[in-house]
């Protein structure tokens, strides 16, 4: 599942004003990649994200997933926001249950699956509850559980963590390069820290403030196998970290400028 | 209770049984719901004892009859079947209207709300017709619909109409763009959209549109029962009224009160059932 960005820009009207998001982009994902995406607040990074899983189309310039354009919703990506997308009038074994259902699989099936991930994110004992009733972490458990359920190749994650605590962001960065060891899946993942990106992602693009470009790319050669709470104290991490942090700063503080 | 606390680990291995503390914390509270249970059953009979004590010595009968007296009338109703007949129009004309009421309402509060182009052509029009005061359509309905029953099943539709369409038109607006985008993506089409997310959504608001809509219902048919008829309780108490039997007219008023408070009630326990996600 090859992704091509292919000069993609954005512009968005508001407030009778047109600003530009995103100036051209353009980038190869390959498959099984792990790539991230860091940049200042406004930097269209989330937009570029949006419109690889389609929820709207870019101004102009094309993105090919595996050699189709996205026109529409990208059926063939998995998305976690920062936001809770748990509906919350399902329980959780529901929410799991639901990227099948809506596919139209059988519901034995669908059960057997959806029992599988419940217990691979250690919530089989909280399937009968509504999404309030737990804490903020098993949210994102569930959330994650209902992502891998139908099996999507790619997944997009826009700081999926952030509202987490930084304890429980160590775990859940853990389970995810778990899972991406173990799948092989695309995960193009979006965050503002830096140390996340380090941790997680073998490509680490830089974009600048807004309208966003990109600015810099560095290969994270870490290793797959790494762990996240130790990889951070490698010698290597603060070169890498040192490399982009100078990459990422005058462009936080244009920001702070305007 | 617990558990939002300690979500990292040991997820498996929490304790759902329910221990000492959790037993008298419900003890203590299903104690507190019984006093109050029974304050509420001693205000109601202090009231209806000063009603009759106050029948006779304090206000003149012919004002305010007596309880004793209302009972009485009840009682014969009971007997020789008017209340029977009387009410079961009246709740017709209620449950037709409510339904209709409802179920236009919901499909044009549905429709307004999804698409804005329809919202904005028409919202002064339903502005200006929903701040007509609806009593004022009585005459009109009587005219068009007679003085049969179908007069009272249009005045009541169309108050449940105005309550119920806004308030899906609210519930619609108000689901989260969070929830639509993220059940796009796992390939819902439209109608998986309906039922998935914008439905149970909307519930909560459609919900109290209907709740809130079952009183004025019966309003409806009862006001156009007084404007005209020959049944139903609004004629009971027309007719009472019309020659001073005063213990008539509070008999009718205690049937439509307890016909009100229990579709209500009835609401209430589907409010809770469909809405208890929200803890």
């Amino acid at each position: 599942m090859t992704l091509v960005v292919d000069e993609v820009t954005k512009h968005f009207i508001a407030r009778g004003q047109e600003v530009a998001a995103l100036s051209p982009v353009s980038m190869t994902i390959e498959t099984g990649e792990f790539v991230a995406f860091v940049g200042p607040s406004g930097c269209g990074k989330s937009t570029l994200l949006n419109m690889i899983a389609g929820i709207f189309q870019p101004t102009s310039g094309q993105i090919l997933h595996d050699g189709t354009a996205v026109l529409g919703a990208n059926r063939q990506v998995g998305y976690m926001t920062q936001m809770d997308s748990l509906l919350p009038w399902r329980t959780v074994e529901q929410n799991v249950l639901l990227p099948l259902q809506i596919q139209g699989q059988s519901r034995g099936e669908s059960a057997e699956r959806a029992d599988a991930l419940l217990r691979m994110v250690n919530l089989a004992k909280f399937k009968n509850h509504f999404p309030l009733e737990l804490s903020g972490g098993m949210r994102k458990r569930a959330a994650l559980a209902q992502l891998l359920v139908y099996d999507p190749g790619t997944l997009l994650m826009d700081e999926p963590f952030g509202a987490l605590d930084a304890q429980l962001k160590l775990v859940m960065q853990g389970e995810l390069l778990k899972i991406w060891e173990d799948t092989g899946k695309t995960v193009v993942f979006v965050t503002h820290d830096l140390t996340e990106a380090i941790s997680l992602a073998q490509r680490v693009i830089v974009f600048t403030g807004q309208p966003g470009a990109i600015k810099h790319e560095s290969r994270i050669e870490l290793g797959r196998g790494r762990d996240v709470f130790k990889v951070r104290f490698a010698p290597e991490f603060h070169d890498y970290y040192e490399t982009l942090w100078a990459e990422l700063a005058p462009e936080i503080h244009k920001g702070e400028e305007l | 209770m617990s558990l939002k606390s300690d979500p990292l680990d040991g997820a498996d291995e929490r304790p759902n049984f329910k221990t000492a503390a959790v037993l008298a914390y419900e003890a203590q509270a299903s104690r507190r719901r019984l006093v109050l249970r029974v304050l509420q059953v001693l205000f109601g009979v202090a009231m209806i004892g000063f009603w009759q004590v106050a029948s006779g010595t304090l206000v003149d009968p012919f004002f305010i009859s007596s309880p004793a007296d209302v009972i009485e009338t009840l009682r014969r109703w009971v007997i020789d079947g008017t209340l029977a007949t009387h009410l079961w129009i009246t709740l017709y004309a209620t449950f037709s209207g409510f339904g209709i009421g409802a179920l236009v309402g919901f499909t044009l509060g549905f429709l307004f709300g999804r698409w804005d182009a329809i919202a904005t052509i028409f919202d002064p029009y339903v502005t200006a017709l929903y701040c007509l005061p609806k009593i004022a359509l009585a005459p009109l309905f009587i005219m068009w619909f007679g003085i049969g029953i179908e007069s009272k099943i249009a005045m009541s539709a169309v108050i449940v109409f105005f309550l119920v369409f806004l308030n899906t038109f609210g519930g619609v607006r108000d689901v989260s763009q969070i929830y639509i985008n993220a059940v796009r993506i796992m390939g819902a089409n439209e109608w998986q959209l309906l039922r998935v997310v914008i439905l149970p959504s909307a519930a909560a608001w459609v919900l109290t549109g209907l709740k809130v809509s079952v009183p004025y219902a019966l309003i409806g048919a009862v006001v156009g029962e007084f404007m005209s008829s020959n049944r139903g309780i609004g004629f009971l108490i027309a007719q009472a009224s019309g020659i001073y039997d005063t213990a008539a007219v509070f008999a009718g008023l205690v049937v439509l009160a307890i016909a009100g408070a229990s579709i209500s009630a009835v609401l209430k326990r589907v409010e809770t059932h469909v809405l208890r996600w929200r803890g």
